[in-house]
C-alpha cells in the first residue's frame, strides 16, 4: 500500500516521489490534494497532486523539505510506504475554455500548477506561463509545463536562470503585451499576493491555490480557515482555489507561521538525533 | 433467552431472596475516581476507575427487576437493562456482558459516555416512583463490560450464516459501527470505510482517553472484526470512489454515518487569529494525533490561559484537555447560565473539581491579538436571560455596555458542529435539508434513495453516541426487512 516507485531529486530541498495509489489516480482532477502521514507518530500533511498515471495505478506528489513532516516523507526511499494517504480531496478546478490564460508558478507551487496547466491547454486555450524560483537550480518541472503551454517564462530572483527579476514582472510583460482571460497562481502566499494585486489592476479574473495547515482535509477542524470576500472558507472542501482578489493573504500568511516557533523547535530536535 | 428472561427460576429466586424494602435501603453507588490533582497530570489517565465486584453487586441488588422496565424505555438502542443487571447480581458477570452484546455493539463505550441520567437511569423506578437516585444502570454497564474483557474471555455475539450481500457503511463512528454490527449478526459482507486512518469516528478523535481509553474502543472494533466485519482507512466515500462506483463492485446497499465534521464559528472579530481554534481541532490534535506527548509530530498550542467558548460536553473535554496541558486558568465562557448548560453533570463536576473556572452568561464579542496575530485577549459580553427559545431554554440576551476583557493565549470554540458536506454532495439526487442534514425516514432511517440509509450526526446535526447507535440499529432492523422481501 502506499508504495513509492520512484524518487527523484529537483533539487537538495525538493523531492518528487511517484508514490502507488490506484484509487486516487483514477478519482483525482486537476487541483485536488491529498493527505499524507509518515510513521506511527507521524502528522496529518496536505500536499497537491502534480500528476497521475491511471495505467500504472500511481500520483505524482512534490515535497520541500521544511519541518520534521515533510523531512520525513522526502527520507523515504523507491519500495517504501507512506504510512496514511488518503484524496483525492478538495474541489477540483473549473477549467473551461476562456481563451488565455496566464498561469504562474513560484517554487515548489510549479508541481500543483501542472494539472491545471494541462487541463487548461486540453480545453483549447492558449497558455502562457510564467515560472518562478529564487535560482535555476529552483526552477522546477519546466519541460513538462513547456509541453502544455504556447509560451514559458522563466524568471529567478539572481538571474541565474531565465530573467532576473520577481514572477510579476513577467507577468505585466503579458498582460500589456495581449489580452489575458485569466489568471490562476499557484506559490509561495506572499507571491500570490503580489500576483493578485497586479491581475487585479489589470481586472483578469484570478484563481489562486491555497496551502494550508491541515489536520484532517475533510472540513473537520477549520485549520485551513481563511478568509475570502469577507467570510470565513475551509481551505480543505471549499477550496483550495479561490478567487485570489478577494483572499486575504497576510492573515493567510500569519496563519501559516502559527507553529512556527514549535515547529522550528521540532526540527532542530530531529535535526540534532 | 434463558439468561435474561424475567421467567426464570434464577430470577425468580433473586427477586424473592431479598425484600424490596431492604434493596430500597441501598445507598446508590459513587463511581471511585482518581484524586483531580492526579488526573490532570495526564490526557491519558481514566478519570472514573470503575466499580469492584462487590460494589456491582451491591448496585445491582438494588434494581428491582420491574414488571414493566421503564428504563428500558430510556434507552435508545432497548438494552433489556434488569436482564444484564440481575446476571450482575447473581455474580455471573460475563453472562450480564452477553445481554448487552445482544443490542449494543459498543457497551464499554457506552457505559463510559452515554448521558444516563437523562435517558435509562431518568426513567428508572426509583426516581419515578421513590424519588430516590436511580439504580445505577450506566456505571453496571461498564462493569460488565469491562469486567468481560479483562477476563479476556470476550464473546463473540452469534453470527448468522453468510447471505453473501454485500452492505457499505460509510464512516466508522458509534452509528456506523452500531449498524456494521447488527448486519454481521444477521449474516451480511459488512464493510466499514473511514475517511482517517483511524477507525472510531468521535469515540477515537473526539472523546478524550480521560474519558474513554482508546484501547477500550480498540477492543470493541476488534469485536466487530471478529464477527467479519471489514473496515477499510484512508477511504473517503465520495472522493476515493463514489457511492455509485461502489455500487458496481457489489454493495447493494450504503448506512451513511458520516458525523457532523464541520466546526461552527461565531463569526466575530479577530476569530481567525492564531491560537483560536475549533474544539474538533484541540481535540483532534490531542486525542488522534497525540500532541500532548513529546514525541509525536503533530503540534498544538499549550495555553497559559486558555478559553473555552461553550456549554457542552465538548467544551468540557477540551477545557479539562487544556488543564492537562498545562493551562494555568482553564476557563469555560458560556452564554447561558449553568442550569442551561447541556454538558453532563458529570463532566462539570468533573471539570470544576480539576480547577476549570467557569463564567456564565458571558459571551465572546471580539478578540485582540498581539503583533505576531496571536490571539492575547478575548473581549466578551455579559448575558442575561430573556424569553425561552426554540430549544425551551431561556435565551441569552447582551447586556449593554458590560463589555470586559480576558487574557487568553488560547481559545477554543466549542459551540456545535454542522454536517459534514462530502457525502451528502457526493450523491446526485440525495435529499439534504437546509441545514445539510439528509432527510431519512425517522422510524426506517432510509433516504429518499431506497438503497441509501443515513444515520447519526449527518441526520441529527449533532446529538449523543447513543442516539447515533440506535439510528444504526433502526437502519440494520428495516434494511435487512427490505432484503429478505
Amino acid at each position: 500500500m502506499n508504495r513509492i516507485l520512484d524518487k527523484k531529486y529537483f533539487s537538495e530541498k525538493v523531492v518528487q516521489l511517484e508514490v502507488e495509489a490506484p484509487l486516487i489516480a483514477k478519482a483525482r482532477k486537476p487541483g485536488n490534494f491529498v493527505i499524507v502521514r509518515v510513521g506511527e507518530k507521524g502528522e496529518r500533511m496536505p500536499l497537491t497532486i502534480s500528476a497521475a498515471d491511471v495505467k500504472k495505478g500511481s500520483i505524482t506528489l512534490v515535497v520541500q523539505k521544511m519541518g520534521v513532516s515533510s523531512t520525513k516523507l522526502c527520507n523515504l526511499n523507491v519500495g517504501d510506504c507512506v504510512t496514511d494517504l488518503v484524496g483525492p480531496l478538495g474541489k477540483a478546478t473549473h477549467i473551461e475554455k476562456v481563451g488565455t490564460v496566464l498561469a504562474c508558478g513560484g517554487g515548489v507551487g510549479v508541481a500543483p500548477l501542472l494539472p491545471i496547466v494541462q487541463g487548461f491547454k486540453e480545453a483549447g486555450n492558449r497558455v502562457v506561463s510564467v515560472l518562478a524560483a529564487r535560482s535555476k537550480e529552483l526552477v522546477i518541472l519546466e519541460n513538462e509545463i513547456r509541453k502544455y503551454s504556447d509560451e514559458v517564462i522563466v524568471m529567478t530572483d539572481d538571474g541565474s536562470y531565465g530573467r532576473k527579476g520577481l514572477v510579476t514582472e513577467g507577468m505585466e510583460e503579458v498582460i500589456k503585451r495581449e489580452k489575458v482571460d485569466m489568471a490562476v497562481t499557484i506559490g509561495p502566499a506572499v507571491m500570490m499576493k503580489f500576483c493578485a494585486l497586479l491581475t487585479r489592476k489589470y481586472e483578469i479574473p484570478t484563481i489562486a491555490s491555497l496551502n494550508a495547515i491541515m489536520v484532517d482535509g475533510t472540513g473537520m477542524c477549520g485549520a485551513c480557515r481563511v478568509t475570502v470576500g469577507g467570510r470565513t472558507k475551509f481551505t480543505c472542501i471549499d477550496g483550495p482555489e479561490f478567487d485570489a482578489h478577494q483572499i486575504d493573504f497576510d492573515e493567510m500568511m500569519r496563519r501559516l507561521g502559527g507553529y512556527k516557533s514549535i515547529e522550528t523547535e521540532r526540527m532542530n530536535n530531529y535535526g540534532n538525533k | 433467552m434463558g439468561i435474561s428472561d424475567r421467567n426464570t427460576e434464577w430470577r425468580k429466586q433473586l427477586r424473592e431472596a431479598v425484600k424490596a424494602k431492604e434493596r430500597t435501603e441501598i445507598e446508590r453507588v459513587k463511581m471511585p475516581e482518581l484524586a483531580p490533582e492526579e488526573r490532570i497530570k495526564s490526557q491519558r489517565l481514566e478519570v472514573n476507575t470503575g466499580l469492584t465486584s462487590e460494589m456491582a453487586q451491591r448496585e445491582a441488588r438494588r434494581c428491582m427487576d420491574c414488571v414493566n422496565p421503564t428504563c428500558m424505555e430510556g434507552c435508545p438502542v432497548g438494552i433489556d437493562i434488569p436482564g444484564f443487571i440481575k446476571n450482575i447480581e447473581r455474580g455471573e458477570f460475563t453472562e450480564a456482558a452477553v445481554v448487552l452484546k445482544r443490542t449494543s455493539a459498543l457497551p464499554a463505550v457506552c457505559g463510559r459516555v452515554c448521558p444516563q441520567e437523562k435517558q435509562c437511569e431518568s426513567k428508572c423506578f426509583y426516581l419515578q416512583k421513590l424519588k430516590k437516585s436511580p439504580v445505577a444502570i450506566g456505571y453496571l454497564e461498564r462493569f460488565a463490560a469491562d469486567y468481560e474483557r479483562e477476563s479476556g474471555q470476550i464473546s463473540i455475539p452469534e453470527v448468522a450464516a453468510p447471505n453473501g450481500i454485500k452492505v457499505a457503511v460509510v464512516g466508522s463512528g458509534p452509528s456506523g459501527l452500531s449498524f456494521a454490527g447488527d448486519m454481521a449478526k444477521r449474516g451480511y459482507d459488512v464493510t466499514v470505510f473511514e475517511a482517517l486512518h483511524e477507525i472510531g469516528g468521535v469515540l477515537k478523535y473526539g472523546i478524550p482517553e480521560f474519558r474513554l481509553p482508546n484501547r477500550i474502543v480498540d477492543v470493541e472494533i476488534d469485536n466487530l472484526k471478529r464477527m467479519g466485519v471489514k473496515f477499510v482507512t484512508n477511504f473517503i466515500v465520495g472522493m476515493t470512489e463514489s457511492v455509485e462506483s461502489l455500487k458496481a463492485e457489489g454493495f447493494r446497499a450504503f448506512y451513511i454515518g458520516s458525523g457532523a465534521g464541520l466546526p461552527r464559528f461565531m463569526n466575530i472579530p479577530g476569530e481567525n487569529a492564531n491560537g483560536i481554534l475549533s474544539s474538533n481541532e484541540y481535540l483532534t490534535r490531542v486525542n488522534l494525533m497525540g500532541a500532548d506527548s513529546d514525541d509525536a509530530d503533530t503540534p498544538v498550542f499549550h495555553g497559559k490561559n486558555v478559553v473555552v467558548v461553550g456549554g457542552g460536553n465538548t467544551a468540557m473535554d477540551s477545557v479539562r484537555t487544556a488543564r492537562r496541558l498545562g493551562a494555568e486558568r482553564a476557563m469555560i465562557v458560556y452564554r447561558r447560565s449553568e442550569v442551561e448548560m447541556p454538558a453532563r453533570l458529570e463532566e462539570v463536576k468533573h471539570a470544576k473539581e480539576e480547577g476549570c473556572e467557569f463564567i456564565t452568561l458571558t459571551n465572546p464579542v471580539e478578540y485582540l491579538t498581539d503583533e505576531q496575530g496571536r490571539v492575547k485577549q478575548v473581549k466578551v459580553q455579559k448575558m442575561e436571560l430573556g424569553e425561552p427559545d426554540a430549544s425551551g431554554r431561556r435565551s441569552p440576551v447582551a447586556v449593554e455596555g458590560s463589555e470586559y476583557l480576558i487574557d487568553a493565549d488560547v481559545v477554543v470554540v466549542a459551540v456545535g458542529v454542522s454536517p459534514n458536506p462530502i457525502v451528502p454532495n457526493s450523491v446526485a439526487g440525495l435529499e439534504v435539508s437546509k441545514k445539510g442534514t439528509i432527510v431519512v425516514d425517522e422510524r426506517t432511517m432510509q433516504s429518499n434513495l431506497p438503497e441509501l440509509y443515513a444515520g447519526g450526526d449527518i441526520v441529527r446535526g449533532g446529538a449523543t453516541v447513543i442516539l447515533a447507535m440506535g439510528d444504526g440499529r433502526r437502519a440494520a432492523a428495516y434494511m435487512d426487512e427490505q432484503f429478505r422481501k
